[in-house]
């Protein structure tokens, strides 16, 4: 009952001299305001780095040829990086179709997919006016079957079409578009010509998937690129690198394999068959899922410190809170003597400046979250995450400014109970 | 009748700056009782210690020596909690410089004594509007203290030292800063309060004349009682036909 009647009574203060309460809040506003607004950064970044990774698969694992780090390299000196004296990367040191063979014989449950791909570049397909901007891309059949085209017309690859590296491709119904003048039919069985820096591809079209407009292209329409796939053979074989080995393979493992620990027993396998005798490379796994543990750490760790060094100009605000109140309680001594003439205890006398205390951080810490909010939106927005506020923060935020106005107001108001009431009757 | 005490001092000294150089003392042994339903004057001087005998009558303030029983309750043996306690039931504070709290409406000043006594909001407001409308002020109970001239603030101050209606109204000078007009209305509220309701009032003043109009008149000297004579309020009375 006297919380209810301190608080309306310290709102009517507050409210008697706005200024003074909103410079009084200043201190909290700014530090919770960008303690917020920090938080709300680094939760946009947490958030948006993994759905782009979750998106690029959670069960993925990266097998990479990677050179040794030797002993006596990290004891010289910590100046010179990678391979100072050591030779470059040749076909030799890189994974091969049998050791991945024989991989998969022994793994095989393990895995769902094997990810294989290769880049030919992109370039212009043209016909008299007509044009369209292409990404060519060969894929293994696994990679076609884990990337689940949406085919409109035609057939995706055939085992013939990797065997013997046919020219086949399929585009999208963009590419369709803009140089079928969406006839799909006419399309299918085509050839096209695409011009990559020069080198001119041919192609058959057998199938045309669904382009999935996705919003950071949407823009312009005119100079969208849209993927072309070919078998992976056909790629490599036109890039003149089928007998290379892997210098990284993108494996799958299927849902029931804990990637993680999984990736260790895929490095030891390949390291320990192939690589032992190796002086320079080796093979390193990395899991997705450790990548995003990783990065959701280390943005958390910034964020923290960030956040910590924001915080540091809370306990400001809250000696700025610590100051006005003995001002105040100094300018209504009086006040408080006629309360205790009035049968006011020590206990009440406390409470009503506690309460001032509290209600004043309290609205400052409000404030603040607003403007925390509001900052961090802008921010995270200008630099291109879709802003995500962090609840975290804001319970954390209150929590924080109700125990600031508490540790920061007790002492005035232990001074103020402590008065005595004769004392504070006779003050001018 | 046995005539049932109020107050009851007896050799009270009351000494400031104890144990420094400049230690002095201010009451020098005083002894008097108010009965119950009583209208007593102090009166003296300034600086003879009648606000520092009001502070100790008022339990705001402990005497350095002496006994002082205050309807029933030993004032020397209360703990500090239970002054406070005393204060907010049994007594009603008019001050000659009214002390009402600031950005705070008269209804909201007559109700704090009711808040502090754990009084519910409905009950305390609707006792305080009752009080208000007594002194007259009912028209200006939503007014803060800075709206209100001297007589209605002293008024405001009345209905709030009747709020938990004690056991003894101790005004100090209640008419010092006003002029003789409005100083006579305050009077007749005090003798209403007393002759209505029965009221037991010490009304402390440095005027020979308004002291007259008690019952009973304490003369103050230099920290000692120089007498007790009996007032003309009776007489008073009895004339105006009361
Ligand atoms: N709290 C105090 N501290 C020191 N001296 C005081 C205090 N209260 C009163 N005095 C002194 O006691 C004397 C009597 O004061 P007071 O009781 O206020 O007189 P009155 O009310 O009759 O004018 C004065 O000399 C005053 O300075
Ligand atoms: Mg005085």
């Amino acid at each position: 009952m006297l919380i209810t009647e301190n608080i309306l009574l310290a709102l009517a203060g507050l409210k008697s001299n706005i200024m003074r309460s909103l410079l009084t809040m200043l201190g909290i506003i700014i530090g919770i305001a960008s303690v917020i607004a920090i938080m709300t950064v680094g939760n946009s970044i947490t958030v948006m780095v993994n759905t782009q990774m979750q998106e690029m698969g959670a069960n993925n694992l990266t097998v990479g040829v990677s050179a040794k780090s030797t002993s006596e390299e990290s004891t010289t000196s910590g100046l010179h990086f990678g391979a100072g004296n050591r030779r470059e990367m040749d076909t030799e040191d890189y994974l091969t179709d049998e050791m991945l063979d024989s991989f998969l014989q022994e793994y095989g449950d393990n895995i769902k997919y094997t990810l294989l791909s290769s880049s030919v570049g992109s370039g212009t397909a043209m016909d008299g006016d007509l044009y369209a901007y292409v990404n060519i891309t060969g894929y293994n059949e696994d990679y076609m079957d884990y990337t689940d085209l949406t085919l409109l017309a035609g057939r995706s690859f055939i085992e013939k079409d990797y065997e013997n590296a046919q020219k086949v491709c399929i585009v999208s119904d963009y590419f369709v578009n803009n140089m079928f003048d969406g006839d799909t039919s006419a399309a299918l069985g085509s050839s096209i010509e695409v011009n990559v820096s020069g080198k001119y591809y041919t192609y058959y079209i057998v199938g045309v998937y669904e382009y999935e407009n996705d919003s950071y292209s949407s823009s312009s329409t005119e100079d969208t690129t849209t993927d072309l796939y070919i078998p992976y053979d056909t790629a490599r074989a036109q890039l003149h690198t089928e007998n290379d080995g892997y210098e990284s393979i993108t494996l799958v493992t299927t849902i029931d394999t804990d990637s993680e620990a999984f990736a260790d027993t895929v490095e030891n396998y390949f390291n320990v068959k192939y690589y032992s005798n190796n002086e320079d490379y080796e093979v390193t796994v990395t899991s997705m899922a450790s990548m995003i543990e990783s990065m959701t750490t280390m943005i958390s760790t910034i964020e923290l410190a960030l956040a910590i060094i924001a915080g540091i100009s809370l306990v400001v605000g809250g000696i700025g809170v610590m100051n006005i109140m003995l001002v105040s309680i100094t300018e209504r001594t009086k006040e408080i003597g006629t309360r205790k003439a009035l049968g006011a205890t020590n206990g009440s006398i406390r409470l009503q400046f506690i309460t001032e205390s509290v209600v004043i951080c309290i609205m400052g810490g409000f404030i603040g979250i607003i403007l925390g909010i509001v900052l961090g939106a802008v921010a995270a927005t200008y630099m291109g995450y879709s802003a995500s506020v962090s609840v975290v923060a804001i319970v954390v935020a209150v929590a924080f400014s109700m125990g600031i106005g508490v540790f920061f107001g007790y002492y005035p108001a232990n001074k103020a109970a402590k008065l005595n009431p004769i004392d504070a009757l006779r003050y001018e | 009748m046995a005539e049932e005490l109020m107050l009851d001092l007896r050799n009270i000294h009351k000494s400031f700056f104890i144990g420094t150089p400049n230690e002095f003392e201010v009451l020098h042994g005083i002894n008097f009782t108010v009965n119950k339903g009583e209208f007593v004057s102090i009166v003296g001087q300034s600086g003879s210690g009648k606000s520092t005998l009001m502070n100790i009558i008022g339990a705001l303030d402990r005497p350095t020596e002496g006994e002082y029983t205050l309807d029933g309750v030993d004032i020397e043996k209360a703990k500090d909690h239970e002054l406070s306690a005393l204060r907010n039931k049994k007594i009603g504070f008019v001050f000659q410089t009214y002390n009402l709290i600031a950005r705070t409406n008269a209804l909201k000043n007559v109700e704090l004594p009711m808040m502090y006594a754990g009084m519910s909001r409905g009950e305390r407001t609707d006792r305080a509007r009752m009080l208000l409308e007594q002194v007259g002020m009912k028209d200006r109970m939503h007014h803060n203290p800075d709206e209100l001239s001297g007589g209605q603030k002293q008024r405001v101050a009345i209905a709030r030292a009747m709020a938990n209606d004690p056991a003894i109204i101790l005004a100090d000078e209640p008419t010092g800063a006003l002029d003789s007009a409005t100083g006579r209305l305050i009077m007749d509220i005090f003798h209403k309060l007393h002759e209505e309701q029965g009221k037991t009032i010490v009304l402390i003043t440095h005027s020979p004349e308004l002291s007259q109009e008690t019952e009973r008149i304490i003369t103050l000297k230099d920290g000692t009682i120089m007498g007790e004579t009996a007032g003309n309020w009776p007489a008073i009375k009895a004339k105006e036909g009361m």
